[in-house]
């Protein structure tokens, strides 16, 4: 647990960079700090190893006070991951890994097969280790980064903007192992981004700060989504948080219709039969969804994965609303496609039934439930 | 008698047909058959007169960069006075130093340390930029692991400086070739002789042998010197390879 009791920093020309925060996080849990530039967010984080000293304010890990600590044995206890990784150029990718248990004294030979287990961990291929980091992508050095991080198995883990320098797909890889990299681990990671979404997918709490280094809000990211505390949370969080906040609630049973389908190869006459409303679902031969097909462009040739349009999203069953409603409104036929645990189709919904089971969630009350699975993909 | 000792007794009086026929630039191959022994030496004598101030000044300048670097704001007096010794003409350093430092006026030691303190003038702005060539986010990496000071800089900043210094290291050294040459013309035995062979052979019309040997000499000297100098770059910065020389 990492506890900020009353943390002010302020600058010898006055600048406030954070206001009297009051803040904990958890053990095993993911803290997101998040807020525009200038709230004093990687401030805040910073002034947990002392990168940055508080002007005034205690910093707790757990029962210790940070500042009663020497500061390179306090940050050889809290693994730090950065936005452009910052790996040393001149040591190889395992050198790296290795730093901080060399630091420490470690057992050289136990460091580096822990360093070897730590790079199958965050999805790096074992010949990597005698690389140097400019022979690694963005995403890869990152990936070493958050191995490094690890490599003294610290129980705090502080991490600032990780996965910003990298492209959107590959960030939102990174998110995902990260996330379940985490689920493995049960760190307790504080995370700064400057980015919402990232920190409603990312955080098990997620604490708002305003310019000025003032805590605007500390909440699970459902609730922060559904009751933001004031106008500045409003507007930061965004425009359709309502429909956001459908990803932190679990469909439950929808009312799938069955789908009658064609596979890849069939006749075209075939198809034009199983249309329904203009539009047939193709799937490939073990019944996995793969695109709609419009009946009318289904000429003479056998159905291909050439004419299929892609938009439609798929969901599982096990999916949250907001992918149950996705699936619906991106299908070009208007039926959403849900799909078992291993991507076989089982039916289709429309909207309006997904917009029904949400008006039922409404009025019973439930509450939305923890953190659903990954977004959807397209077939 | 042999040859070259008359020349260096008098060398003034000696008839040129006793030494080489040859006073074209081209008969420094003739000239440096008969005086082999005596080249060879002073060639030794040039290329441990070039190297030792450099691997002295260097040594100096990194305490010197670090300062630098370390305290900012000792950056630009240490940085000018450095870049204003090396205005100090050699001859007068080489001049000087036997009251600098003690020393006999002929002793090659004047010549190692006026040459320390030129080598020193060029790097230490060398090493204090070389150490400041660390990006951000290294460093912050390097600090937030827990690195001491210490350990920051024998593991990081020394290492990734390595290419900015070894560069200065090789003007160094170049250039101290050339100014080791200087000293000749006060009498220290090294390659600078030759100049002032040729020059005192120079009656009535050029006597170009010993002058073109010097120059090559030199130039090849210098080109083996700045060779070891790259090479031990090479084997110190693996990650440079790695990538291409970037």
């Amino acid at each position: 647990m990492i506890r900020f009791e009353s943390v002010s920093k302020e600058y010898a020309d006055g600048t406030v960079a954070v206001d009297r925060l009051d803040l904990v996080a958890p053990s095993g849990a993911i803290t997101v700090l998040v807020g525009p530039s200038g709230c004093g967010k990687t401030t805040s984080l910073r002034m947990i190893n002392r990168m940055i000293e508080p002007s005034s304010g205690r910093i707790w890990l757990d029962d210790r006070d940070t500042a009663s600590v020497p500061t390179h044995e306090l940050r050889r206890g809290i693994g730090y991951v950065i936005q452009h990784a910052g790996l040393f150029p001149h040591r190889t990718v395992l050198d790296n890994i290795t730093t901080v248990p060399e630091l420490l004294g470690h057992d050289r030979k136990q460091a580096r097969a822990r360093a070897l287990e730590l790079m199958e961990r965050v999805g790096l291929p074992e010949q990597f280790a005698k690389r140097y980091p400019a022979q690694l992508s963005g995403g890869q050095q990152q990936r070493v980064g958050v191995a490094r991080a690890l490599a003294a198995d610290p129980p705090v883990m502080l991490m600032d903007e990780p996965f910003s320098a990298v492209d959107p797909v590959v960030r939102a890889q990174l998110q995902n192992e990260f996330l379940s990299l985490q689920a493995e681990l049960g760190k307790t990671i504080v995370f700064v981004t400057h980015d919402i979404d990232e920190a409603i997918k990312l955080g098990d709490q997620v604490a708002v700060l305003q310019v000025g280094g003032h805590l605007a809000q500390l909440a699970p990211p459902a609730e922060l989504l559904s009751a933001p505390a004031d106008s500045f949370v409003a507007g930061f969080v965004g425009r359709d948080r309502g429909y956001r906040a459908l990803g932190f609630a679990v469909a439950g049973r929808l009312p799938v219709r069955p789908e009658s389908a064609v596979t890849l190869g069939a006749a075209p006459g075939e198809a034009r039969e199983a249309a329904e409303g203009g539009w047939v679902l193709v799937t490939d031969h073990e019944e996995r969804p793969q695109g709609w097909l419009r009946a009318e462009q289904a000429g003479a040739d056998r159905v291909s994965e050439a004419h299929l349009n892609l938009g439609g999203t798929l969901a599982s069953e096990t999916a949250t609303l907001r992918e149950a409603l996705d699936a619906a409104l991106s299908s070009p036929s208007g039926r959403g496609v849900i799909v078992d645990g291993s991507g076989r189709l089982l039916g289709t919904v429309t909207a309006s039934e997904v917009l029904t089971r949400i008006e039922q969630q409404r009025a019973t009350g439930q509450p939305p439930s923890p953190r659903g699975g990954g977004e959807g993909e397209a077939p | 008698m042999s040859a070259q000792s008359l020349a260096r007794s008098m060398p003034q009086s000696l008839p040129r047909s006793l030494l080489a026929v040859d006073s074209s630039p081209l008969g420094m191959f003739g000239y440096f058959r008969e005086h082999r022994d005596e080249v060879m030496s002073w060639l030794g004598y040039h290329a441990w007169l070039s190297a030792v101030p450099v691997v002295a000044g260097l040594l100096i300048a990194l305490p010197l960069g670090w300062l630098a670097r370390r305290y900012r704001w000792t950056y630009p007096p240490l940085v000018t006075a450095a870049g204003m010794l090396y205005t100090i003409p050699s001859i007068a350093l080489f001049v000087a130093m036997p009251d600098i430092i003690g020393t006999q006026i002929l002793d090659p030691v004047n010549v190692a340390v006026a040459l320390t303190v030129y080598t020193v003038a060029l790097l230490v702005r060398v090493v204090a930029d070389g150490l400041g060539a660390v990006s951000e986010d290294v460093a912050q990496a390097a600090t937030a692991m827990g690195l001491t000071r210490r350990q920051r800089l024998l593991k990081v900043e020394l290492p990734l400086a390595v290419p900015v210094i070894a560069a200065g290291v090789r003007v160094a050294v170049v250039a101290n070739v050339s100014l080791v040459a200087v000293a000749g013309t006060i009498g220290v035995p090294e390659l600078g002789q030759l100049f002032t062979t040729g020059f005192q052979l120079s009656v009535g019309s050029p006597y170009y042998p010993p002058i073109t040997l010097g120059i090559v000499l030199c130039v090849l000297l210098a080109l083996a010197l700045d060779l070891l100098v790259v090479g031990a770059t090479w084997l110190a910065t693996p990650w440079r390879r790695a990538v291409g020389g970037r």
